[in-house]
């Protein structure tokens, strides 16, 4: 019983932080909705940690909380190749706005120096 | 040199206000009828400043990109002004700009023209990892390109309007990627490439990073380089 109170308490401070970020437009949208699916599924499990037993039976592995380190464990890692993906392409597109910048900065010396 | 084509000649700085100004000036009077564009690449020293004095055009980026996107700037400015060629020169003072009308003429049967180390023409050698990565380097893309090319990362090139216009929307910023990848883009999409054998002068301060840890890891570099821009379509 005191592990589900400790996963429970954890789920519920989780869904808070997220809801409080989302309420204060800290997290965009597209994150926002991911981010509170995940709470919810970890609110659940936190309340009964042996939901997921019987699906672990299923796929062959002995008990659900192995089951929900190993898709945890997945679930983190696609993120992170996201995020990576994410970082990639605000680089390429501050990149060519510096670049734009650049231009402008070029053109407007041309005109009349200042500096 | 073709008398008609408006010739830029871009030249991507970072921290060089030492050599910045003697190579604008030496370019300004060895081919006075060309515009010069220095592209301040986030520099923090006074690059930009001693660029104009030298009398180029500066455009000066917010922040560092690296050579790609300081060239990739280079030709968005060439394509915007309507230039015919674009030449790309070091700052460092080891590209001479009297082979840029020899650069040039190779445009009449090329549409990228590299000014090659390599091909008979000065003394410069390379031995070790570095030596071995030009080599790949080398034999793979001769292949491809159908003719000699023996200094595929020399960063002293002519081209012409088409590859302008190309350059101005994709130009890689990865390392390696403004020399080895654009080379291979440029050969897949049909454009004959040619080099011209040019002799590199020792740089005007500076010295050149040649530790062999170092080569070793540009040889990784380089393969890496090559692979990715051999599986991109």
């Amino acid at each position: 019983m005191r592990l589900t109170a400790l996963t429970a308490l954890t789920a519920l401070v989780l869904l808070g932080v997220i809801f409080e970020l989302v309420r204060r437009r800290q997290l965009r949208e597209k994150y926002a909705i991911l981010w509170m699916s995940v709470g919810l599924v970890v609110l659940v499990l936190g309340f009964f940690p042996r939901l997921l037993n019987s699906l672990a039976l299923l796929v062959g592995v002995v008990s659900g909380v192995s089951l929900v380190l190993f898709l945890g464990i997945i679930f983190l890692l696609v993120v992170c190749i996201h995020l990576s993906w994410e970082a990639s392409r605000l680089e390429e597109k501050t990149r060519t706005l510096a670049e734009e910048i650049a231009l402008i900065r070029a053109k407007l010396t041309e005109r009349e120096p200042i500096e | 040199m073709t008398n008609s084509s408006r010739v830029l000649i871009i030249v991507p700085a970072w921290n060089e206000a030492g050599t910045v100004g003697d190579v604008v000036r030496e370019i300004r009077g060895e081919l006075p009828e060309a515009d010069v564009l220095v592209v301040d690449d986030g520099a923090t020293d006074d690059t930009a400043r001693v660029a104009r004095d030298a009398g180029a055009t500066v455009a000066s980026l917010p922040y560092n990109l690296g050579v790609g996107g300081a060239m990739r700037l280079g030709y968005r400015y060439a394509r915007n002004a309507g230039y015919d060629v674009a030449v790309q020169i070091d700052a460092d003072g080891q590209h001479d700009p009297r082979y840029v009308p020899k650069l040039v003429d190779g445009l009449q049967d090329a549409s990228l023209v590299i000014g090659s180390r390599f091909a008979g023409e000065g003394g410069y050698r390379v031995s070790g990892p570095r030596h071995w990565s030009m080599i790949m380097l080398s034999l793979v893309l001769s292949r491809m390109a159908g003719c000699k090319l023996t200094d595929t990362t020399s960063g002293f090139r002519a081209c012409d309007r088409t590859l302008i216009e190309l350059f101005a929307d994709w130009y890689p910023v990865e390392y390696l990627g403004d020399t080895i990848e654009t080379l291979v883009r440029v050969i897949r999409l049909g454009h004959p490439v040619c080099q011209v054998p040019v002799a590199m002068r020792p740089r005007f301060a500076g010295t050149p990073s040649h530790s062999p840890a170092k080569s070793l890891v540009y040889l990784g570099r380089a393969f890496f380089a090559l692979l990715l821009a051999l599986t991109r379509r």
